[in-house]
């Protein structure tokens, strides 16, 4: 079974200071993976490195297109891949503020994806647009309001609904849960579940939360100053954390 | 007057100047960045047409100065006395005399020909701007031919209004590659920027020159289901008769007293010369 995406040896520094260096894996289609840490260990570099907004110094980031099977976006033109990132590729930011266009109605976010592939007819971006705000939870009624209008919750699940109108194959997460409050993050978390077994997702979601990666990741790595230091499937890490950092991440959630 | 060099500006600005000209001819739509200069009027006033035409003049040359499809108003008559002044070109209100027509907001409704320049004031020359703010996203926005943004600003028009409510500035695709700006003109005019003159956008504030050369196809942005339209006032000229014309709308009294005038005053002018009336003409003015 060929990998929807395989990661070798990716490396990027800052001038002296590691970011993330020596990362390999490989994800397989309708996977789910987790990167978690502290503030500071290079999760969010090493998701910035693979979905192409960050070049790495060194290594692979081979992608499955359907064109032509794996392909290294790393090496490839920008044209090429920045018409990865609005098709086959989602990006879900921490703060929906990155990811919306804040002056521009719910329904014209969801839209924008398609009309930049080419969708040219006004009635059918908008029956999409309607469809998929159902999808994520958002009324009928609201889809000609800003998102500037809307609750922390329902910009990121419009957020969410704007990455997943072209059917991306590939979602990145950094962080999507961020700055929730635990009922609202609980609501979301279960929409992407189901949005991620019904479409059949591939998925890489960034995370400081256990909880977050215990209830929607497949696999797990573990990552400290740029390294990481364990990896495996999710119940395994957390069950049994092996290395020394893991034990203190796992025993440093709070019970309730 | 000889303390100034023909046209204000000193010949190796003009030489600069044409060299974004040439560049903006050669690929149409695109915008040439240049080195505007600091011109004795505010900006906003046209210091970018200003330059362009400078630029343009030669002192064999007629020129033409519209504000609004007006000959008369403030920006016009100082834009002409500005050159009349350091050019000592001709200067003329008549369309079809004119080998230079500096315009802001207008196209002449009497068709140009294949001997004139028409020469826009731009004010933002960026369509994108007010979508993406960021000059180096747009930048490659149009490198890659990435234009789904441009749309979306059609379909907030829809959302919003029922129908594609942009009256003025109405983004149009030059020549299948390059979305552009036709500056504030109604879109009424965007059918008319396929023409027999060359046309070129100054920028000054912004620095841009772009151009549409003779014959270029020139799209507006539309939806399958919402195709353009060029649009006007559902009236004829009060002066002139004239129903197919672009026109103003005057307030005459605080009674709701309201006419509807040709913006274009030169065209108006040379219909009732040749006399054709409408409704609130003078009888005796024949």
């Amino acid at each position: 079974m060929t990998p929807l995406l395989s990661v070798r040896d990716i490396r990027k520094t800052y001038g002296a200071f590691v970011g993330c260096t020596d990362v390999s894996f490989d994800l397989y289609p309708g996977e789910v993976m987790g990167i978690v840490g502290e503030s500071g260990s290079g999760k969010s570099t090493l998701l910035n490195c693979l979905a192409g907004h960050l070049a790495p110094d060194s290594g692979e980031v081979l992608f499955d297109t359907r064109a032509e099977g794996l392909r290294d976006t790393v090496t490839m033109s920008e044209p090429e891949r920045r018409m990865l990132g609005r098709t086959d590729w989602a990006f879900v930011h921490q703060n929906p503020r990155d990811g919306l266009r804040m002056g521009v109605s719910a329904g014209g976010n969801v839209g924008e994806r398609l009309m930049a592939v080419g969708a040219r007819n006004y009635g059918a971006i908008r029956e999409s647009a309607t469809d998929w705000l159902g999808r994520v939870e958002i009324a009928d009624n609201r889809i000609d309001d800003r998102p500037s209008a809307f609750s922390g919750g329902m910009q990121q699940r419009l957020q969410i609904a704007r990455n997943l109108v072209t059917g991306p194959r590939l979602v990145f997460m950094d962080e999507p849960t961020g700055g929730l409050d635990v009922s609202v993050q609980a609501r979301l978390l279960d929409l992407m579940r189901g949005l991620v077994r019904e479409m059949g997702l591939s998925a890489i979601i960034v995370t400081h939360d256990l909880a977050v990666v215990r209830l929607l990741a497949h696999r797990l790595m573990v990552m400290k100053s740029g390294h990481v230091v364990e990896a495996g499937l999710t119940d395994q890490v957390l069950d049994d954390p092996q290395h020394a950092y893991t034990q203190l991440l796992v025993s440093s959630v709070l019970q309730v | 007057m000889t303390d100034y060099n023909f046209a204000y500006l000193d010949e190796q600005t003009k030489r600069m100047i044409r060299r974004a000209i040439l560049k903006g001819v050669a690929i149409p739509g695109y915008q040439v960045p240049f080195a505007s200069r600091e011109m004795p009027m505010p900006y906003g006033w046209g210091t970018g047409g200003v330059q362009v035409s400078a630029a343009c003049l030669t002192p064999d040359d007629t020129f033409k100065v519209i504000d609004q499809g007006a000959d008369d108003t403030t920006n016009a008559v100082s834009i002409r006395k500005f050159f009349e002044r350091t050019a000592q070109v001709a200067t003329t209100e008549h369309t079809r005399e004119a080998s230079v027509i500096q315009t802001r907001h207008r196209i002449p409704e009497e068709p140009l020909g294949e001997d004139q320049i028409l020469v826009y004031q731009v004010p933002i020359p960026e369509p994108l701007r007010f979508l993406e703010p960021r000059e180096t996203e747009t930048r490659k926005m149009h490198s890659l031919e990435e234009y789904g943004l441009m749309h979306v600003k059609l379909y907030e028009d829809i959302a919003r209004h029922g129908h594609i409510a942009t009256s003025y500035a109405y983004p149009v695709k030059v020549e299948g590659r390059y979305v552009m700006d036709p500056s504030p003109i109604p879109k009424f005019d965007n059918p008319k920027l396929e023409m027999a003159a060359i046309q070129l956008f100054g920028a000054g504030r912004e620095q841009r020159i772009y151009a549409i050369p003779p014959y270029t196809k020139v799209v507006s942005l539309d939806f399958e289901d919402h195709p353009f339209e060029p649009s006007k006032a559902d009236h004829p000229c009060d002066l002139c008769g004239a129903d197919h014309t672009y026109l103003d709308e005057v307030i005459v009294d605080d009674a709701g007293g309201r006419m509807f005038v040709c913006s274009d005053t030169d065209y108006c002018a040379g219909r009732q010369a040749a006399g054709h009336r409408g409704r609130l003409s003078e009888e005796d003015a024949a």
